[in-house]
């Protein structure tokens, strides 16, 4: 009794209750249990693979492919490796995921700010095009476009052509090749400066406008700049700019650039469906922007074309660019329906016919895994700065 | 429970369960599931087909059901899965399927490097090609700077491009995953030239809207025989597979056929045939089967010369003539080691 206190003085409670001590004990037993269960995963395949005589490891990539691939974006003969093929493959992804992007974005935006035009016919259309392709499954529009739309067209013998230079048959649309001669690089510089130039003035008219609030024709400058400048340096270099045009030789056409049907297809549905999507999220995000703010652009005398551009876009586009983020992801993931139309995209080449002449599924599936999931990270990584850069600043 | 504690024993039931797990011989699997689950085509004409009753026909599903008749003597117990070409091999060394009878040439670094055994061949085969009679090509050497159709993950494929490379002509591929797809490719003139294993170019053809139209060019390019394939590892269900072909054909060469492999049992006094039939030893046993396994594959399924004319032969709409698949004996090369 002589101390009062003591049934109060913390005591050490024995180690297995600590819940400091069982916390860690338990994380540790369970990082085991998962690295073992790996390396049993590992070990399984490896030695099941041997038993079979399976062959593994990386080897293949250097073994001649052997076969022919369509459409590539870089020299590829037969003769090259399956390490190759993967590079021709990913290539044409990138290419189908680019352009999708690009496409679906332009697309989306004028039909999300469609919708909420107050003209009734334009908003009935744009909500007409997002409930019809933003609900009829990918694949089938895929089908849609390469079976229905572009089989129908004329055999190469019957091309439609524009002008005797670009002709357009089932075989795909073939247009004239730029040969650049040996001045042209002086075009390319004087492209160049213009830009520099056009940057210049558009900051010049800047400061003036809030110096003074006298605006410029901004627009209309730079327009003239960067499409002026290289084409008087063009006529004044002796025009060093010859074109290839596509003709009929035996089967097909020989020359020219063309744009195959299967990659026509893939990219008309996946931007059209996609562009569904990001509409919707372009006219959720410009309703999240307060009406007031309209109204106090109205009551300062702004047009409302500026008044989009200016005061409610910039702020809509910090609700718009994270969904926006996943509809990207979504575009690069869907590509991979490439292989349903026999577009020689990474799946079809690299995880399909190179797969299948190697039957080296592990490897193959895992690299095709990995760069999906680069790409993916990837385009995170840049919409999160592009996020970063337009959020709010708070002063 | 605390989650750590869930996922930990978990993970430990996992190891024990995965641990105990080893897959047993072929044979056996096969006995307790109760049928033979066997990889055939997507749908090809004469090798394996969907008929109009649901029913798969054709000389590679035929060869699966008399597999099948040798295992458990009756040729109804087994189940196909249809697979594309780009599937098939992964199917096969995935364990999916037991045997995979799909039409498939049988090359060195499949039978090496796939970790598969090749065991002979239902059918001498080499690749051809199919064009338009409009184009107006009589040979194969006319066709530079062609759009030609073709398989994913085929042997044609890498033949196609040899044969342009040591010709010095250009082509451009367009390959599909289905041979159907082809086809209609083909049709609607997205490529000139379909080219694949002759059988199938005559397989193709029946089903084009106007097979008259289309003309299989004479060259062949390539050998291309095409077999049954198994998984390494498995001896013993490798040579069941492998005698059952042999059995096949040794049957035909005996003459003995589906009608009279019955009264053979009884009346034969041949000792070759008496052995076949397993009137005279153990040869099924020896297999791990019965010994009446050849009759019931002869009744049921029919020796190798009664499953082509079926299937492909004179008794069907392809009409392809023996050729290189008569028997050894009629100026062919199917040649059978005895079964003694």
């Amino acid at each position: 009794m002589n101390n009062p206190n003591k049934g109060l003085t913390p005591t050490k409670p024995p180690l297995w209750n600590d819940p400091t001590v069982r916390a860690v004990v338990f994380q540790v037993i369970t990082l085991l249990a998962v690295i073992a269960f790996g390396w049993y995963l590992f070990e399984n395949t490896r030695h099941n693979l041997e038993s079979r005589g399976i062959a593994s490891g990386f080897g293949f990539l250097d073994s001649t492919a052997g076969f022919g691939i369509v459409q590539s974006l870089i020299p590829y003969g037969a003769s090259d490796t399956y390490g190759y093929v993967f590079w021709v493959g990913l290539l044409n992804t990138l290419l189908v995921t680019v352009l999708g992007i690009a496409l679906a974005t332009a697309i989306g935006f004028t039909l999300g700010i469609a919708r909420l035009s107050k003209n009734w016919l334009i908003s009935r259309l744009a909500m007409i095009y997002v409930e019809t392709f933003r609900n009829i499954p990918l694949l089938l529009q895929i089908f849609f476009w390469y079976f229905a739309v572009l089989r129908n067209m004329p055999a190469p013998r019957d091309s439609m052509s524009l002008g005797d230079s670009v002709f357009l048959n089932i075989r795909g649309l073939y247009v004239p090749r730029p040969i650049f001669g040996e001045h042209f690089s002086w075009v390319v510089v004087a492209l160049g400066v213009a830009i520099v130039a056009a940057l210049l003035v558009r900051r010049w008219a800047q400061r003036r406008q809030e110096a003074t609030g006298q605006p410029f024709h901004t627009l209309w400058a730079m327009l003239g700049l960067i499409v002026g400048l290289p084409l008087i340096v063009y006529f004044l270099s002796g025009q060093p700019l010859s074109w290839e045009v596509p003709h009929l030789a035996g089967f097909n056409f020989r020359g020219g650039w063309v744009v195959i049907p299967e990659l026509a297809a893939l990219l008309t549905a996946l931007s059209i469906y996609t562009a569904a999507f990001i509409a919707e999220t372009v006219r959720a995000g410009i309703l999240a922007v307060s009406h007031g703010q309209t109204e106090a652009a109205g009551a300062l005398g702004l047009r409302p074309g500026l008044t989009l551009r200016l005061i409610i876009i910039p702020q809509a586009m910090r609700v718009i660019i994270p969904p926006l983020t996943s509809q990207y992801l979504n575009l690069a993931k869907n590509s991979t329906l490439a292989a349903a139309i026999g577009y020689p995209d990474l799946v079809s080449t690299f995880a399909g016919t190179v797969l299948n002449q190697t039957g080296q599924a592990i490897e193959t599936i895992a690299i095709t895994m990995s760069v999906y999931l680069a790409l993916s990270l990837a385009i995170s990584t840049l919409m999160n700065w592009y996020n970063k850069r337009m959020a709010l600043v708070e002063r | 429970m605390s989650k750590l504690q869930h996922c930990a024993l978990s993970a430990a039931i996992l190891l024990a369960v995965a641990g105990t797990a080893h897959a047993g011989a072929t044979l056996d699997a096969i006995k307790q599931k109760g049928f033979v689950q066997c990889g055939v085509s997507d749908g090809l004409p004469g090798f394996s087909y969907t008929d109009d009753k649901g029913n798969v026909i054709g000389i590679d599903a035929d060869f699966c059901r008399a597999v099948a008749a040798a295992v458990f003597g009756d040729a109804t117990k087994v189940k196909f899965t249809p697979l594309t070409a780009k599937e098939r091999f992964t199917a096969l060394q995935s364990g999916e399927i037991d045997v995979l009878s799909r039409n498939s040439t049988w090359t060195s670094s499949r039978d090496s490097a796939l970790g598969l055994n090749f065991t002979g061949v239902t059918y001498y085969d080499g690749q051809g090609f199919l064009v338009n009679k409009k184009l107006g090509v009589k040979s194969a050497k006319e066709l530079d700077g062609a759009a030609v159709c073709i398989q994913a993950g085929t042997t044609t494929e890498l033949n196609l491009a040899d044969y342009f490379r040591t010709h010095n002509m250009k082509f451009t591929p367009i390959t599909y995953d289905k041979s159907d797809e082809s086809a209609k490719s083909l049709e609607a003139g997205r490529c000139d030239v379909l080219t694949s294993d002759q059988s199938q170019l005559y397989a193709q053809r029946i089903k084009l809207a106007a097979p008259d139209d289309y003309i299989v060019l004479p060259e062949v390019i390539s050998k291309e025989p095409l077999g049954p394939v198994v998984r390494h590892g498995d001896d013993e269900w490798f040579d069941i597979v492998k005698w059952t072909l042999f059995a096949q054909v040794n049957a035909e060469e005996l003459g003995v056929t589906s009608k009279n492999v019955e009264q053979m049992v009884k009346t034969s006094t041949n000792p070759d045939v008496k052995r076949l039939l397993g009137v005279e030893g153990d040869k099924g046993k020896d297999l791990g089967l019965p010994n009446d396994w050849v009759v019931k594959i002869v009744k049921q399924v029919g020796n190798y010369g009664e499953m082509f004319d079926r299937n492909v032969g004179e008794g069907s709409p392809l009409k392809i003539a023996r050729g290189l698949n008569a028997l050894w004996n009629q100026g062919g090369l199917q040649y059978a080691p005895p079964i003694r």
